[in-house]
């Protein structure tokens, strides 16, 4: 109980230090503040995606429904960060380059999991059965997965990149000043943890609600 | 000598119970019953015994000669007729034959396929388009269907819908025969068919 | 073991034989496609007008008209079968995996009849000659396999749900995307003249994509064939 408390807490001096107390960084302004969001929002929707599958497996594996609703759960909050991501992603580019959208790599990349989420959910409320709905949509979670890698390589072919490199290069070296490095990563634990909490709240939410369901019913 | 073992089945849709606590026990010669009004899971049993559904719980088991038949196998030992299984309308009848007869790995035995059909009434329309065949026609085709590969286990959803009194005959003979050394299942709503099993059971809460 | 396999392929190969003997009588996906792809490039030629288009341009076209001919052909090989109930007859004679590397092939040579008849059309009608021919052939060729594979693993999801006209693209497009991009790309190296060399990364990815896109589908397949 007590650590939801310390996550929110956290995350307030995560905020604080957003604003005030990591520098700019150069050329971009007052715009990086938007940096310690919208690249953690980048890394949920993909680490939820890695965890829907994951829990796809399981269910083929177990036909156990708990892994479909964990792959599920998953999914919705991976689908909402994603959204956030490109929506702050969105804005940040029209704030520095003074364009909305231009499918440049990393944007095309976020663009095309919203469409994998928006393919699994539609999925889903294609079918009415529950077993089968879990089974179709574990498949389809699973392949999409596996095509993930190759969009890595193959997104980048489209356009050259807009995306500031000079400060996150692919080689992993992080040329950010170490105040800005602090909160950036910082941020990084923080919406993990997040991810983790709100996936345990909505995995929660829902049995509690099967379980009033069956209480109803009278079983 | 094949047998099958039924413990404990239930099947549920979504939250909808459709039977549960049925368990059997059968080997050759021996033969099963299944009655239960429309709508009672009848058939939801025979297609969970048929391997075309899975149980919701409980175990199903097939064994020959004292070992157990790996689940992905178990379709080379079951003939299946019932009103769900539809043949393929754009294939003359022995066109549809040859290719079960040929993906069941039984070559192309065209004299054995032909004495089937012979024996089901249904001589000199084998090169009949299925679209163009009778629902009668149709039911006595699903039995050459099924009979094709001799499946030690036979599974009938309502052996005589849509059939005459002389294809009544006829399945009803067959029925017999495939109870003198086999294991037979049949679901019907008809009182007059529950000879057709020494073991009964009524599904349906 | 060698048996084993042997029967599967036979068997892959009787049910690949039994779709092609329905479909020489009918016609439905064939019809379908061709018309598609005919009705697709008209509209689009007569747009362009006399006007000669850019290459990259003229490669994505390319590339978009096959993936939606894709889309309106390669699904009716499962949603045939379920539609018209045979699908359990089939789930009743043989295994799965027979079941899908027989539909797979036919597929695959679907589309191939395909682009036989509409990339010639193509060039023709878009005014454009020249280029590597080896090159645009091989990237083709790998291009339509994963194309044919990926429609084919998703066919079989949709052909057990509901909706599946729409649903068929939604799903196929993103698992699709690596093969587009790939394609239209080394299609344009292609028509620019470039050395098979040049555009081998191109078809080093396309063919990785593809195997393992098979391999994905033959293990997954069972678990969409099968029903609970």
């Amino acid at each position: 109980m007590w650590w939801k408390f310390l996550l929110g807490i956290y995350m307030i001096f995560i905020i604080l230090g957003a604003f005030l107390y990591a520098p700019t960084a150069k050329g971009l302004g007052e715009t990086t503040r938007i940096l310690f969001f919208h690249v953690p929002c980048a890394w949920i929707a993909t680490l939820a995606f890695l965890v829907s599958a994951a829990y796809s497996i399981r269910y083929l594996r177990s036909q156990n429904m708990l892994m479909d609703l964990k792959a599920t759960s998953a999914a919705q909050i991976g689908l909402v960060f994603t959204i956030l991501a490109t929506v702050t992603g969105s804005i940040w580019a029209n704030e520095i380059w003074h364009s909305y959208w231009n499918w440049d790599p990393r944007e095309s990349s976020i663009f095309i999991l919203l469409l994998i989420y928006a393919a699994y959910f539609a999925l889903r409320s294609a079918i009415e059965e529950k077993q089968q709905k879990a089974r179709l949509a574990s498949v389809y979670s699973i392949i999409a997965f596996v095509t993930v890698p190759f969009l890595i390589f193959v997104v980048p072919r489209l356009v050259e990149s807009l995306h500031p490199d000079p400060l996150i290069n692919t080689q992993g070296k992080i040329e950010m000043d170490s105040k800005m490095a602090t909160v950036f990563f910082g941020s990084f634990v923080g919406f993990t943890a997040l991810f983790f909490w709100m996936l345990y709240l909505k995995i929660q939410t829902v049995r509690l609600s099967q379980v009033k369901i069956k209480v109803n019913s009278g079983d | 000598m094949v047998k099958i073992k039924a413990t404990n089945l239930s099947k549920k849709f979504n939250e909808r119970l459709i039977f549960k606590d049925v368990r059997f026990e059968l080997q050759s010669r021996q033969s099963l019953v299944v009655t239960g009004q429309n709508g009672s899971g009848k058939t939801t049993l025979i297609r969970i015994i048929s391997g075309l559904l899975s149980p919701t719980e409980g175990k199903l088991v097939f064994i020959k000669d004292n070992q157990e038949i790996e689940l992905q196998q178990i379709f080379a030992f079951i003939g299946l007729v019932g009103p769900y299984l539809q043949l393929y309308n754009n294939l003359t009848a022995m066109e549809n034959l040859v290719f079960f007869s040929k993906i069941r790995g039984l070559g192309t035995n065209k004299s054995k396929i032909l004495e089937l059909t012979k024996q089901m009434g249904l001589a000199g329309r084998e090169l009949d388009y299925v679209k163009n065949y009778s629902s009668g026609m149709i039911q006595r085709l699903k039995f050459v269907f099924a009979l094709l590969h001799e499946p030690p286990i036979l599974l009938v959803d309502e052996p005589t819908s849509n059939l005459d009194e002389k294809g009544v005959e006829i399945v009803y003979g067959l029925l017999n025969k495939q109870m003198e050394d086999k294991i037979l299942i049949v679901a019907t709503n008809n009182p007059e068919e529950s000879r057709f099993g020494q073991t009964h059971i009524h599904v349906g809460l | 073991m060698v048996k084993r396999t042997f029967m599967l392929v036979y068997n892959s190969l009787i049910v690949f034989q039994k779709d092609v003997q329905l479909e020489f009588r009918t016609r439905f996906s064939i019809n379908a496609i061709i018309l598609f792809a005919i009705t697709t490039l008209t509209a689009i030629s007569f747009s362009v007008g006399p006007a000669k288009l850019d290459i990259t341009i003229l490669s994505a076209l390319l590339w978009i008209i096959l993936f939606f001919s894709a889309m309106t052909g390669l699904s009716h090989i499962f949603v045939r079968e379920e539609e018209q109930q045979t699908a359990d007859t089939l789930r009743l004679v043989t295994s799965p995996l027979a079941v899908f590397l027989g539909k797979w092939l036919f597929n695959v040579v679907l589309l191939f009849a395909l682009e036989i008849i509409i990339v010639p059309l193509f060039f023709i009608l878009m005014n454009t000659s020249g280029g590597n021919s080896n090159l645009l052939l091989m990237v083709l060729f790998l291009g339509s396999l994963g194309l044919s594979t990926v429609s084919t693993i998703i066919a079989a999801i949709i052909s057990q749900a509901s909706a599946r006209g729409a649903l068929f693209a939604v799903l196929a497009f993103p698992i699709s995307l690596p093969i587009i991009i790939t394609s239209i790309h080394g299609t344009r190296l292609a028509l620019e003249g470039n050395s098979v060399s040049t555009g081998f990364s191109d078809l080093q990815i396309l063919i990785s994509f593809f195997i393992v896109i098979l391999t994905v589908s033959i293990l997954t397949f069972e678990f969409i064939w099968k029903s609970n």
